[in-house]
């Protein structure tokens, strides 16, 4: 399985997730969180920025089924689900994971169909990397 | 507006091509030589005069080696753009505007690719950039399909496109390559079954919803309207020309700005028509971009063919096919003719205004053509 190849911009997004937190940065002047993190904020310019906790619920915006050819760790367990979710405090950001049926399950765990547009989830963690399970 | 600008300053005056095919035995140097070759003698121009070149940045072969082997004179121009398809109009557009400029007088654009035989760009896993290494690919979004998949499920959802939508797309493409020996789905008819049985790649998209995996090359030559008059083929003038990255856009996953679904295709469109004197109504044929089935409704939506939202029920009633409101992809685009990052879209756009085409429209006098939506694009207005 790939790993996050982790940059200096999203280094803590990755900590924090290996605590099981989810957090968003957000400029630390005018407040606007940002996704995916870069090192300025594109409304006021400005190079302060914050982690804000948040609280891991959202709603499917979209999702995929990939069918192989695909790498090899990634075609042993297809097809899966991949989800962009919307975060329900900021529905702006959005996150690309994979819904499961428990955190830690395989990416295949969860029956395509129950996966839906809209859908409630929760974010769990696995090995400090962000999964996605029904609310 | 200062100065005169670009409209029908200058003019697409020789195309050229190899062979299109899963597999091509010569490397990708030599077919690029051979495609710049055609289209200078098409053009008949020789060699020594070019002193413009433009490419894309993913194109391995670069211009002094290019340079070096076709015996072009000295170069004073040299110009690659970037994000993949989305460089293919742009290439044009930066030696129109070079020339229109007085920088050079003779410009030559290409692109050779050996993306049939050669390994799928997804599979290196060594060379990422940031965002798919970080925030994607270890989810197992992996590929091209998948990232476009995404927005075309989001846009289904939220505008009821279907999947017979997509498949008047893909089927005006084959059809249209059907009509035209080059294509690589010569002789081979695609049937809706087919369509609705083919395995998924990535769903919602299926096999027929992707382009061809080609080994080939293309290139033509970009002159001034004066120059123009003395080449041996009819001129096709550059009207209009523009690039486009919208204000918070992120190629191939645009998932993470307020309104993913109208993407670089708008903001090119805008400087468009803009420098345009005639509108969306008056374009005779298009060849729009369609290394996945789904960009072309976006697309459409983009450029101003129809509102937003109204792409997938465009494409209804034969729209795309010879004959309908906008005839499409008409040498059979990147699904049906060959895959090579658009350019072959380009040199289609050429036929047709010279009356050449194997699938013309009768009197076609100005078309669209567009590179990659989904990713930082470009676009062109010809006109004969």
């Amino acid at each position: 399985m790939l790993n996050p190849v982790i940059d200096t911009d999203g280094a803590p997004f990755w900590e924090y997730a290996a605590r099981g937190e989810l957090r968003v940065q957000a400029c630390a002047d005018c407040g606007e969180a940002r996704f995916p993190p870069r090192p300025c904020c594109p409304h006021c310019q400005s190079f302060a920025s914050e982690w804000r906790p948040v609280s891991g619920r959202g709603r499917v915006w979209s999702y995929v089924v990939p069918h192989p050819p695909l790498l090899p760790d990634y075609a042993e367990q297809a097809p899966y689900n991949v989800v962009v979710v919307e975060l329900e405090e900021l529905p702006r950001i959005r996150l690309v994971g994979n819904l499961v049926s428990r955190a830690g399950a395989p990416l295949g765990s969860l029956d395509p169909q129950r996966v839906r547009i809209g859908a409630r989830v929760q974010v769990v963690f696995c090995d400090g990397l962000p999964q996605w399970v029904l609310s | 507006m200062a100065g005169p600008g670009l409209k029908d300053a200058t003019a697409i005056v020789g195309i050229g091509q190899t062979a299109f095919a899963r597999h091509l035995p010569e490397d990708e140097k030599t077919l690029a030589c051979r495609a710049v070759l055609a289209a200078l003698d098409d053009a008949g121009i020789a060699p020594g005069e070019v002193d413009a070149l433009a490419s894309y940045t993913m194109e391995e072969t670069d211009e002094v080696e290019l340079a070096k082997a076709v015996g072009f004179g000295d170069l004073t121009y040299f110009s690659k753009v970037g994000y993949g398809g989305g460089g293919s109009c742009a290439t044009v557009a930066h030696l129109a505007a070079a020339i229109a400029a007085g920088q050079a007088t003779v410009g030559v654009a290409w692109r050779s690719r050996k993306r049939g035989s050669g390994p799928r760009p997804w599979r290196n896993t060594a060379a990422q950039l940031p965002t798919p290494a970080q925030w994607t690919r270890p989810f197992g979004l992996l590929r091209p399909a998948d990232e476009i998949a995404m927005l075309t499920r989001r846009y289904m959802h939220e505008y009821g496109a279907t999947r017979d939508h997509l498949f008047n797309v893909a089927l005006a493409c084959r059809n249209r390559a059907n009509q035209n020996p080059a294509a690589v789905m010569h002789e081979r008819p695609l049937t809706r079954e087919m369509y609705m049985t083919s395995r998924w790649i990535s769903e919602p998209l299926c096999l027929f919803d992707n382009c061809l995996e080609t080994d080939g090359a293309l290139a033509c030559v970009v002159v001034s309207r004066e120059r123009a008059r003395d080449c041996r083929r009819t001129p096709v003038y550059v009207h209009s020309a523009a690039q486009g990255l919208p204000a918070q856009h992120h190629g191939m996953v645009n998932y993470w700005n307020d309104d993913p679904l109208t993407g670089p295709a708008w903001t090119a469109a805008r400087h468009l028509w803009k420098h345009a004197d005639f509108t969306p109504e008056d374009v005779d044929v298009a060849q729009i971009y369609d290394a996945f089935t789904a960009l072309v409704p976006l697309s459409l939506e983009g450029y101003g063919f129809c509102g937003r939202g109204e792409g997938g029920a465009f494409t209804e009633q034969g729209a795309l096919e010879i004959g309908g409101r906008l005839p499409v992809n008409t040498g059979g685009g990147g699904l049906s003719e060959a895959y090579v990052h658009g350019f072959n879209l380009l040199n289609e756009g050429v036929r047709q205004l010279r009356g050449s085409s194997t699938a013309q429209v009768p009197g076609a006098a100005t078309c669209l053509v567009t590179a990659g939506e989904g990713v930082p694009t470009s676009a062109l207005l010809l006109r004969s």
